[in-house]
């Protein structure tokens, strides 16, 4: 029999359908790489016991002839900052260290209304702030990804979602769910050679998911492939009346729909995107990903995204303003940690929480949204911010009356040696300058692996789509998997 | 623009984060390079142009008036709002005293 773990989401709902294998075998089969990858530090809280027993409620369900939902039998790692019912929550920080929800969020609920199951919840950049997995108060995750010929250095496997990225390109669990606020599902898929998209904002519920920046965090499936991505992305979307930004529409069948013919399809190209810094071997698989598109059938067109180096800046006065009033919540009082120094007032006591509790990089994002808030500087960054935001979706819009999709690394470099950038955070936040502009005008975008660089690590290339369009860029997405013919993976050393 | 130490000082002090002298000193310079970076935006022409609140127009809904119509956001769960609490009291939460 084949290994199951090296099995993608439909692979395995079929096979638990057909009566293959069950989903308690399934469950066990991944339980078990989970629990002997603990060099790579993918999860924050192992659950093998639930996995175990949401694959007998789909096994049993199965032997009383019920319908079985689209992701019947498919265990998942659940990024943690989803909250979870009984299942500590934490986004990676000391300040919600033992965080037990009392409720299920949206996204997670759909999942598991859908036949998935639960691995445990995935480490990742504290409160999602980074873009390395380095910022996280449980530890750095580990990409499974080497350079090789003897150099070990421990690679970042990208950030926020790096447990996530992890976790599925090791072949952890076959999918797991994401977050991306400013590139935080695409960058670290990019990294570890795997799939993952961002829907439109509004496509997935934002309630019961730990907050960053409200106006731009999105969830979205990382997976194997383009097909598992749609099918995963049906599964976590819909309409919620708890989430006053949730999008009120039918959710598309996506997978259904999935065609790599681009016959008719315009695919731009934005000369902006081609910039200083950028590795020749991304610079040459965005040529190859262009041939690729060609070969499929879709024209290509030059366009320009005029205001695209103002986005990362406008992005870092924008998350961070957000960030400061979401987090501001985290007090000592209701949940999470407390610190009451001696003789302490409540003020003081928040103070000395907020202290503790966050990590440098929290912090140092509050600090800026606090300062860009402050009166006298409200207008000169944070509306000044806001109106560079108006000018780069209008980029977009005026770009997609020429073109369906558009076509751009994800990354500016491959994956990078963990305490590399982690010194300078300037450098780091660079990283997410091809995934920021999407993020800023709420557009879908995916990342598809589609080659190696010379050291031998996964590029990604980028496909971003018009409002609610998800489906010509997992189309673009599905004609560039054909293509690349992505079958590289890491060499099991953990 | 940029921030002195005092201003440091005082962000951190709204943001009801308590830093040390070390930590104001090193703030100096990290937020100052981040500031910097960020005033490029002042060079972008924004007259005219409407500050954008919503990447995609959505209008505020009403929910009807029924009480606890979706259980999971009504009310009567005073025992799960408790359950993270550091410390809670008959049925409150406990805080440090707040008047002398």
């Amino acid at each position: 029999m084949t290994d199951i773990t090296e099995l993608g989401i439909a692979a395995i709902r079929d096979g638990v359908a057909s009566g293959d294998f069950t989903a308690v075998e399934v469950a066990e089969a991944f339980n078990a790489n989970v629990a002997a990858a603990s060099a790579l530090n993918a999860f924050i809280v192992e659950t093998p016991e639930i996995a175990i027993s949401m694959a007998k409620a789909v096994d049993d369900d199965r032997a009383a002839g019920k319908d079985l939902g689209k992701m019947a039998g498919v265990p998942i790692g659940m990024k943690d900052l989803f909250c979870t019912d009984g299942t500590q929550t934490t986004a990676a920080s000391n300040i919600l260290g033992g965080f037990i929800p009392q409720y299920e969020s949206t996204v997670s609920a759909n999942l598991w209304k859908a036949g998935a199951g639960m691995l445990g919840k995935l480490n990742l950049d504290q409160f999602a702030m980074g873009s390395s997995n380095e910022t996280s108060a449980f530890g750095n995750v580990i990409s499974p990804w080497r350079i090789g010929g003897g150099n070990n250095a421990p690679l970042a496997p990208g950030g926020s979602s790096g447990g996530s990225s992890t976790a599925v390109s090791a072949r952890l669990c076959p999918a797991a769910t994401g977050t991306d606020t400013g590139g935080s599902i695409r960058q670290p898929a990019a990294f570890t050679g795997i799939t993952g998209i961002k829907p439109t904002y509004g496509r997935c519920s934002r309630w019961g998911v730990v907050a960053f920046a409200s106006s731009l965090d999105q969830a979205g499936p990382m997976a194997h492939d383009v097909r598992d991505c749609a099918i995963m992305l049906e599964s976590m979307a819909g309409f919620d009346p708890k989430d006053t930004t949730s999008l009120d529409l039918p959710v598309p069948n996506w997978q259904a729909a999935l065609n790599s013919d681009l016959k008719g399809k315009k695919v731009g190209v934005p000369r902006e995107y081609r910039m200083e810094g950028t590795d020749q071997d991304i610079l040459d698989s965005w040529d190859q990903g262009i041939a690729w598109l060609k070969d499929a059938g879709a024209e290509i067109v030059d366009i320009s995204l005029p205001h695209t180096k103002y986005a990362l800046p406008a992005y870092y006065i924008i998350a961070p303003a957000e960030a400061s009033s979401n987090l501001s919540r985290y007090d000592g009082v209701r949940y999470g940690m407390r610190e009451v120094p001696e003789g302490a007032n409540l003020q003081d006591m928040y103070a000395a929480t907020r202290s503790a509790g966050f990590g440098a990089e929290v912090k140092r994002r509050i600090m800026i949204g606090t300062y860009v808030l402050s009166a006298g500087f409200y207008d000169a960054y944070y509306t000044q911010a806001q109106k560079v935001r108006t000018l780069i979706s209008q980029d977009f819009k005026a770009a997609f009356q020429q073109c369906d999709v558009i076509l751009a690394p994800t990354t500016p470099t491959a994956s990078f040696p963990l305490n590399d950038k982690n010194k300078d955070p300037l450098s780091m936040y660079l990283n997410d300058v091809f995934a920021v502009p999407a993020s800023m005008a709420g557009l879908p975008a995916m990342s598809v692996p589609c080659g190696l660089n010379k050291d031998g690590l996964p590029l990604g290339l980028q496909i971003i789509g018009n409002m609610l369009d998800e489906q010509s860029v997992l189309n673009a997405g599905l004609a560039i998997e054909e293509r690349a013919g992505f079958t590289a993976r890491p060499d099991k050393w953990w | 623009m940029s921030v002195d130490k005092e201003t440091v000082t005082k962000i951190a002090s709204l943001a009801r984060i308590a830093i040390s002298d070390d930590e104001a000193n090193a703030l100096v310079p990290e937020l100052n390079n981040i500031l910097g970076w960020v005033d490029q935006l002042g060079e972008v022409d924004v007259s005219g142009v409407e500050p954008m609140t919503a990447v995609i127009p959505n209008e505020l809904r009403m929910r009807e008036d029924i009480i606890n119509a979706d259980p999971l956001t009504g009310g009567g769960v005073r025992d799960k709002i408790l359950a993270n609490a550091p410390d809670a009291e008959d049925g409150f939460f406990a805080v440090p005293k707040v008047i002398e």
